[in-house]
């Protein structure tokens, strides 16, 4: 039996289980009048037998396809190599893909050598054993155990207490989960990048100026050695961070002064929608507006006043990434200048403050630290963001803070070890994880930053 | 008595201050020396009409409270008189308030400068963002009554000093007003409304938000400042009526139902509504 009709046949019998549960304790008091007699509602009867019903067998299932595919498997395996000669952890994995491949008919069985054959029936056999086993496993225990629990079901049951901490267990689940998917993501990264400080110096790669990540595959080849230095791509980043946020900080926090102290109703409700719209924008419709209409633009510009404006710069990337953050930050302004309680307001008015004033010396300092905060969290998705800038700000690393020329960032660096032929152990694919770490660490010290701020903001208003 | 008294003479809408009116009103509604006075206002929120042809005279140098049951439309009053109620979108009204004989809705009326001649203190106290300092020195820095910075300190010394909070904050203005306790608070809005020298102070039930020890003290404070400000207090608090104004006037249901000395209202009552009200039969 597949494993998704046995789940289904199991969400169907404790759903079942739910009615009966709930129906069995009111008939146990004497119908609807006599639920004041239950120790807990009907419902949560119904609850507790339906969860005993499923998260047993649900159990069993879960560990079996965790652990009993193994188990055969290393059986099946060790086996098979005990015909031959004792064998090493390579040999016996190349065995193993081996056996697999015939099972599942990816090499053609004819191909095959005979105790390859033999194995992979074997495997084969094992493993539909043991789906049935478990099946058959999984619908006893579900049926003892909801008939075991049907049978205690008793007026006195503190059924709402059973079922309140399954919840508690299940959302702890939930969020131990989320939390070891993060530490997993955040240890496999920083191994990696120790590995690439194995070959490359850590003071080299944060301190060098030089990036050119090109190396020699072959020991023939004539190329570059390369050079690690990630220098001129954090400068990249800071410059078209820098253009951004002087587009987005103004432009936005102004927007939602007007929408927020200035603007009717009517006004409002038209003029927000559509601000966000631009959040709603893919970033690569951004890039390509960035590269073909904003980038020549500001080259004739240039060559108009005598600045010479390459066509792929810092500045059209960073122009039209404060553009698309331009929501983010007003609607967090919004947001916090909207908090700012009237009585502040009233406060400043009633003193013969004009609204401006008031807005400016009252509202604006009240709402400051929780601005600020979205500020910083719209800094992080600046750094953050690739494609705008793979298209309109070029992919060679120059050591320059000059937005007319070009620059790349961390990011597109990023992208740009990892795409095309390489080895997975060479410094050129090892160096996106050191910049990756390094832009982890980056985002979230700002992120912390901008937490501890608006935290701080709330407190004073609570 | 328990019949409404009208006090017959000339029309309502545009007689000058001091003159009789004709008013439902019990009670003398004009006084000897009228810093404010309102004729014929009618206020509407939207469609709802939230105060309905009040005549009324606010007294120099004395205070005046405003009592009646929750509703009745005191604070929209209260409000009218510096022309807070025009920060309320869909906020209108009708009828003359003259401050000083001058008409303050009129065209010409600069609503900044009213503001600074008729200041206001909160139900719940609202110090700014700011350290006690600056929250002092809001009102002067706006309207530039003070050029250096020595005559700014002198303003914040002696607001403070009125309103019997420099001896506990004089060493540390720098903290944020915010830190204050709420009596200490409220004390600060007051300094706050006396820091730009006005000649009535508004206040809308500024001890309902305080615990008894700190609403004596707002009480002895309100008593002191009757020498050189005219107050006018809302307060659901009928003791507190009877212990700090000199004249009370009584609210109920958009309608000013009767005025006259304190002592008086609250001793003989000359209106039905008033006596069912002060003796604790509704409100
Ligand atoms: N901002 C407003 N918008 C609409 N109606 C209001 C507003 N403020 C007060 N009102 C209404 O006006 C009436 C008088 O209110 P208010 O002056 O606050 O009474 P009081 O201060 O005596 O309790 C009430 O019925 C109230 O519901
Ligand atoms: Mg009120």
């Amino acid at each position: 039996m597949l494993t998704s009709t046995l789940l289904l046949i199991l969400i169907g019998c404790s759903v079942a289980m739910y009615f009966v549960g709930r129906s069995r304790s009111i008939a146990l008091v004497g119908g609807r009048s006599g639920i004041s007699k239950l120790n807990s509602l009907p419902g949560h009867y119904g609850l507790w037998v339906a969860a005993w019903c499923l998260l047993p067998a649900l159990a069993i299932v879960l560990a079996w396809n965790a652990l009993g595919h193994r188990l055969i498997v290393s059986a099946v395996v060790s086996q098979a190599s005990s015909v031959t000669a004792p064998m090493s952890p390579g040999q016996r994995s190349l065995l193993l893909s081996d056996i697999q491949n015939v099972e599942d008919g990816t090499v053609p069985l004819a191909l095959a050598s005979p105790s390859v054959k033999a194995a992979a029936f074997e495997l084969r056999r094992l493993e539909q054993l043991s789906h049935s086993a478990v099946a058959v496993l999984a619908l006893c225990v579900m049926l003892l155990a909801g008939g075991l629990t049907w049978h205690r079901l008793s007026p006195t049951v503190r059924a709402r207490h059973a079922v309140e901490k399954v919840f508690r267990v299940g959302l702890a689940a939930c969020s131990t989960l989320a939390i070891f998917i993060t530490i997993g993501i955040v240890a496999s990264v920083l191994f990696e990048a120790l590995r690439f400080f194995h070959l490359v110096p850590v003071t080299d790669f944060l301190f060098g100026t030089q990036w050119s990540p090109q190396m020699a595959i072959r020991a023939d080849q004539v190329g570059s050695s390369g050079a690690f230095g990630a220098v001129p791509l954090f400068l990249g980043t800071l410059v078209i961070s820098v253009v951004a946020m002087g587009v987005s900080i103004p432009i936005g926090l102004f927007a939602a002064i007007y929408l927020a102290e200035y603007a009717n109703r009517r006004v409002r409700a038209i003029a927000k929608p559509l601000l966000e719209l631009l959040a709603g924008i893919p970033t690569v419709v951004y890039g390509f507006f960035a590269a073909l209409t904003v980038g020549p633009l500001l080259v004739n510009f240039g060559r108009v006043i005598g600045v010479a404006v390459a066509p792929e710069s810092g500045l059209a990337a960073g122009l039209v990434m404060g553009v698309m953050i331009i929501p983010f930050v007003s609607s967090l302004a919004d947001d916090m200048i909207t908090a700012v309680p009237k009585a502040l307001r009233d406060g400043s008015l009633a003193l013969g403050a004009t609204r401006s004033e008031t807005i400016r010396k009252v509202v604006l300092r009240a709402a400051l630290p929780g601005i600020a905060g979205g500020v910083l969290l719209a800094v992080s998705r600046a750094i953050g963001e690739t494609m705008i800038v793979v298209m309109a700000a070029g992919l060679t690393g120059t050591m320059t803070a000059n937005p007319f020329r070009s620059v790349t960032t961390v990011t597109v660096q990023i992208v740009q070890l990892l795409v095309g032929d390489s080895e997975f152990d060479s410094p050129k694919t090892l160096a996106a994880f050191a910049l990756g770490l390094v832009l982890f660490a980056a985002t979230l010290a700002l992120n912390f930053i901008a937490l501890v701020i608006v935290r701080k903001y709330r407190e004073q208003y609570q | 008595m328990t019949t409404n008294s009208i006090q017959v003479t000339a029309a309502p809408d545009h007689s000058l201050p001091g003159e009789p009116v004709e008013t439902r009103t019990v009670g003398q509604i004009s006084v000897q020396q009228p810093v404010l006075s309102a004729r014929a206002v009618n206020i509407f929120y939207g469609a709802k009409q939230a105060i309905k042809d009040i005549n009324l005279d606010i007294g120099l140098h004395s205070v005046t409270a405003l009592i009646g049951p929750s509703g009745c439309g005191k604070s929209t009053f209260l409000r009218s008189m510096n022309r807070m109620n025009d920060t309320i979108p869909g906020a209108r009204m009708t009828g003359r308030i003259t401050l000083d004989g001058e008409d303050i809705y009129s065209g010409d009326q600069d609503v900044v400068q009213l503001r600074a001649r008729v200041g206001m203190v909160f139900q719940q106290p609202n110090p700014f963002p700011k350290s006690i300092y600056e929250n002092v020195a809001y009102g002067p820095r706006i309207h530039g009554l003070a050029v250096t910075r020595a005559d700014l300190d002198v303003i914040v010394q002696s607001s403070l000093q009125k309103a019997g909070l420099w001896s506990e904050v004089k060493d540390r203005l720098s903290h944020p007003g915010t830190g204050l306790s709420g009596g200490q608070q409220q004390r600060l809005c007051i300094a706050r409304a006396m820091a730009v020298d006005p000649e009535v102070i508004l206040m809308d039930e500024p001890c309902s938000a305080l615990d008894p020890v700190a609403t004596a003290r707002i009480e002895d404070l309100i008593d002191e400042l009757r020498d050189k400000y005219t107050i006018v207090i809302v307060t659901h608090n009928m003791q507190q009526a009877a212990r700090v104004s000199q004249r009370t006037a009584y609210f109920h249901m958009g309608e000013l139902i009767e005025v006259g000395a304190t002592n008086q209202i609250f001793t003989n009552p000359g209106h039905r509504l008033t006596e069912d009200y002060i003796t604790g039969r509704f409100g």
